[in-house]
């Protein structure tokens, strides 16, 4: 077997490394998209659930469950900076025109859409999860605080202009995910795109509805 | 047909280049690469150093000709070398941009020429069957199934002139080490190698400093041969398990039977 190291420093292990945590951190927004349309059941259902995602397997299972995604995280950023400035050296003088045929908007925006979605996550977690910079946090009750949250519009406009980075962010990661792990047969490459424009639009359009319920007044 | 071209210069690979814009005369009729003769010959008769461009086959198959016109690679008509393309694809009146691949990996030699020595490494590698065959087999003595025979066809159609390089927005040079990986993996006579190629060769393309993919597809749609990003996928595949095995299999103490 190869050192674990040559593996991580050469280019495909370092895709290999972006897409297999890729794979957790897809797996997760969409469980956490599903676990928050429990909001339009009303308090009772939203506020259990967070009650037992805090308090399952004796509070344990909630820090497996953020260690595995730190990690998965600090992997994707390293190994996409890595490759970034990889792609930045191959090419020292660039073009003084360059005409795009088959790649996508997605596609071109992965590395700064990236980073905006970094930038919201810890926002996310300040807001939310902490209560940092939310304006009316109380801890445990998860429905007032999300009702609460999302009355001042900017915040509103900050989480679906992030939904949309995001659902960019997945169109292309979902299917790129296929084509590194080197499941890209002829025959399901075309099921891999379909697959990421449902996860892409199920994830953005479910979360952006939670803004846009609360300010319309579904969810009070 | 009347065209304005701006062309790279650069004297030399230690020269910083600059555009040169010139006038063209063309017929509809003529390849693009007879259009820059004539420009040449002008140039030589007013006693100015020509353009360099590489081109040996001028038919699309040999892989030596290829530069960027108005940012794509071997020009706009698809699976087309520069060689193969005519001016009837061109409007009288034009202004065309004419630039070399742009890639670390592939530094300019002069004008529109630069060195795919990289490629050549790349090879060297590992892109070969190391035990030498005879001559040509008969056809079926090794019976191979049809739709592995195509693919494998359809990667050997590479023809390494360089434009998925050119064309891929992190000069990653991906398609060409998977066709060149890809024709040899999908036969019989590619098997025992083919461990050792995938690291090898990756390890060549990665040392000669060429950027990472990221699944554009731009390569692809420059390719003059068509060659498709799903050996990508496959060399990905290759490279892992050879990565997980060491491309072999574990010996067991009491060595194989005899």
């Amino acid at each position: 077997m190869d050192s674990a190291g040559g593996f991580a420093r050469s280019s495909i292990g370092r895709k290999v490394i972006m897409a297999s945590t890729g794979v957790i951190l897809v797996v997760y927004v969409i469980g956490h998209m599903i676990g928050n349309l429990q909001v339009y059941g009303g308090p009772e259902g939203i506020n259990a659930y967070g009650k037992f995602l805090h308090t399952f397997i004796h509070g344990q299972a909630i820090w497996v469950a953020r260690i595995v995604l730190l990690t998965a995280v600090l992997l994707h950023i390293w190994s996409a900076t890595s490759l970034t400035l990889t792609s930045r050296k191959a090419r020292g003088i660039g073009y003084r025109e360059q005409k795009w045929k088959e790649s996508t908007y997605a596609s071109r925006t992965m590395r700064w859409g990236g980073v905006i979605i970094l930038l919201f996550v810890i926002y996310h977690i300040l807001h939310f999860t902490t209560g940092t910079v939310h304006p009316d946090f109380v801890p445990g009750d998860v429905y007032h605080n999300f009702v609460a949250g999302f009355r001042v519009v900017p915040v509103s406009i900050v989480y679906i202009v992030a939904m949309i980075a995001l659902g960019l962010h997945l169109r292309h990661g979902v299917w790129s995910m296929f084509q590194t792990l080197g499941v890209s047969h002829p025959r399901y490459i075309g099921a891999a795109h379909v697959l990421a424009w449902v996860i892409a639009i199920a994830v953005t359009v479910g979360n952006i509805s939670f803004p846009l319920a609360v300010l319309a007044g579904v969810v009070k | 047909m009347k065209l304005t071209l701006r062309i790279w210069r650069q004297k030399d690979a230690k020269s910083k280049g600059a555009f040169v814009t010139y006038t063209a005369e063309a017929d509809e009729e003529m390849s693009f690469l007879e259009m820059l003769d004539v420009v040449n010959e002008g140039l030589i008769q007013r006693g100015e150093e020509p353009i360099a461009f590489d081109h040996d086959c001028r038919e699309g198959i040999c892989g030596t000709c290829g530069f960027v016109i108005n940012g794509r690679a071997h020009g706009p008509r698809e699976r087309t070398t520069v060689c193969q393309l005519h001016m009837r694809s061109f409007q009288d009146g034009d202004t065309l941009t004419l630039e070399p691949w742009r890639a670390d990996a592939f530094p300019v030699l002069k004008d529109l020429v630069v060195d795919r020595g990289a490629f050549d490494r790349i090879i060297a590698a590992g892109g070969f069957i190391a035990s030498a065959i005879g001559g040509a087999p008969d056809a079926n003595a090794i019976p191979i199934r049809k739709e592995n025979a195509d693919l494998s066809m359809d990667a050997a159609a590479c023809i390494g002139c360089g434009a998925c390089v050119a064309a891929c927005p992190n000069a990653a040079a991906m398609l060409f080490v998977s066709a060149k990986m890809g024709h040899l993996a999908m036969l019989p006579q590619g098997q025992p190698e083919r461990m050792d190629r995938a690291r090898a060769m990756v390890a060549q393309m990665d040392a000669e400093g060429f950027g990472t993919c990221t699944n554009h597809g731009e390569c692809e749609a420059a390719c003059p041969k068509a060659i498709r990003m799903e050996f990508i996928g496959r060399m990905n595949a290759d490279y892992v398990k050879a990565s997980l095995t060491g491309g072999r299999r574990a010996a067991g103490s009491e060595g194989g039977s005899g």
